[in-house]
């Protein structure tokens, strides 16, 4: 698949379809052959309010390939990068593995790969853009990836009609993965 | 009442430790380094017709001793060790860590001529000749006035740059304070002079340096007492990461090793040596360079574990 050349690519998980079943993280260790220990999405169900007054929202978490990337202005050898569609990507050549980035990660994205570079959510875009694994394999159909910059993409359409979040709005960062509410 | 549970091995949610040892180690060894270029440097630089005395003139070489031993440490923290020459392959200015990288390059230079300059000529009789004539350059009194200014301004620079690598980080709002650039720069004015106490300096330079670290102490708790207050008077992220040092896990060990153990008492005692008082020679510097070095270790332990993702 072709990226138009103002992409920008985003993901949108709808937490209101979300079951928890980690499906997403299996499908992305998988594809991506994460190391054992190592993890580029997981699963957080959050509970809140006191009994019997009770809301469950199930979030499937990863790099938020943020617009105001902290990891990319504190990386010194400028492994961590802008990569194509506005994505943030990591150069493992350049890698020396100092860790800053993951100091500078509010999210816990990123972890150590047993060869020593960092490493984290890529948007699979080693399949072109176009999908992500995690995306192919949910089953209930939450994980939704595309152009935010295409008015007619399924991503565009459901940010415009669904109330929306993203995590630790605070912290500046402008995450491109959003969570419809 | 919020409940979480992560799917996830929880050390990779929030990681706890991806710094141990190495980064306060290479803190401390560098802001000590930082200290003594700009403590020997400025003493110069005010006085260059000062008699010094031998052991002092020697001193200067401890700075690129401790910081080449910090830099190894540094070096051990790296994954990729052997691709340590990448941050020479590049200058990102947004990056501290590589400003730093570049300043760690820029420190030798200044120090080692400086050093060479200082060494008295008994000292130099058993160098080669190459480094012998290095030495009678650098010491002429135009030439090594700017040596020192180069010294002194790169020292601080240093020291400085100890405290803003982690105050860069606005994702760890423990770090994210600009007092920590100067609280750095002063705590490794404070152990420079702390480990120059622990030579055999004349009484003199004893009394001169003590009244100077006097100083510096009491400016240190003035920058902590700011640095506290900007984190509980901050927003929710900072009130947690404050909340770390003042009732949480580290308050303990911050206030008795840091705050009692490695400023208050020391500031006693050099008081009293100021009006008089007998103290004795290893007891100030030990505790000044054993706080100094908690501080490290405990805001970097400490700020690992604050954040706004709050889990």
């Amino acid at each position: 698949m072709k990226l138009r050349e103002n992409a920008r690519l985003v993901m949108v998980l709808d937490t209101r379809k979300c079951v928890g079943c980690s499906a997403c993280v299996i499908g992305c260790k998988t594809e991506n052959a994460v190391p054992e220990g190592g993890f580029r999405d997981w699963v957080v169900a959050e509970t809140k309010g006191g009994f019997p007054n009770l809301t469950l929202e199930n979030r499937s978490e990863r790099c938020n390939h943020c617009e105001n990337a902290s990891c990319i202005d504190n990386c010194p050898t400028g492994a961590s990068h802008r990569g194509p569609a506005g994505t943030v990507q990591i150069d493992r050549v350049k890698c020396t593995g100092c860790k800053n980035c993951i100091a500078a990660c509010p999210y816990g994205a990123r972890f150590v790969h047993p060869k020593g570079f960092i490493d984290k959510c890529t948007f699979c875009m080693h399949l072109g853009g176009g999908t992500t694994s995690c995306t192919e394999i949910c089953p209930t159909s939450c994980i939704h990836f595309g152009d935010a910059n295409d008015p007619a993409s399924e991503v565009s359409r459901l940010l415009a009609s669904r109330p929306h979040k993203v995590i630790a709005p605070d912290a500046g960062t402008k995450p491109r993965v959003y969570y419809l509410v | 009442m919020n409940e979480v549970e992560i799917l996830k091995s929880v050390e990779h949610v929030k990681p706890e430790a991806w710094w141990e040892w190495q980064i306060p180690l290479y803190l401390f060894l560098g802001g000590i380094a930082a200290g003594l270029m700009v403590l020997i440097a400025v003493r110069y630089l005010v006085d260059p017709q000062d008699v010094r005395s031998r052991v002092f003139r020697h001193l200067a070489w401890l700075s690129p001793l401790l910081l080449s031993l910090g830099m190894f440490a540094l070096w051990l923290d790296l994954e990729k060790r052997w691709q340590v020459m990448r941050f020479y392959l590049a200058f990102r200015p947004t990056a501290p860590m590589s400003w730093g990288a570049w300043i760690l390059l820029a420190v030798y230079p200044f120090v080692v001529l400086f050093a060479l300059s200082e060494l008295p000529e008994s000292s130099r009789a058993r160098m080669p000749v190459r480094l012998r004539r290095l030495a009678e350059w650098a010491e002429a009194p135009a030439v090594k006035r700017r040596i020192a200014i180069g010294t002194a301004l790169v020292g601080v620079a240093l020291g400085v740059y100890t405290g803003i690598l982690l105050s860069a980080i606005s994702a760890r709002p423990l770090w994210s304070s600009s007092v920590l650039g100067p609280l750095f720069l002063t705590s490794g004015l404070s152990t420079a002079a702390g480990t120059m106490l622990l030579f055999r300096i004349s009484a003199w330079e004893r009394k001169a340096l003590s009244r100077i670290d006097t100083g510096l102490l009491g400016l240190e708790i003035v920058l902590l007492g700011i640095f506290l207050l900007t984190l509980v008077t901050g927003g929710s992220a900072a009130r947690q990461a404050g909340a770390l040092l003042l009732g949480g896990p580290y308050t303990a060990s911050f206030f008795t090793i840091v705050v009692i153990a490695g400023l208050a008492v020391p500031l006693l005692v050099e008081g009293r040596e100021m009006l008089g008082h007998h103290g004795s020679r290893w007891l100030v510097p030990a505790l000044i360079l054993v706080g100094g070095f908690a501080l490290r270790w405990i805001l970097v332990a400490a700020g690992q574990t604050s954040g706004w993702h709050t889990l």
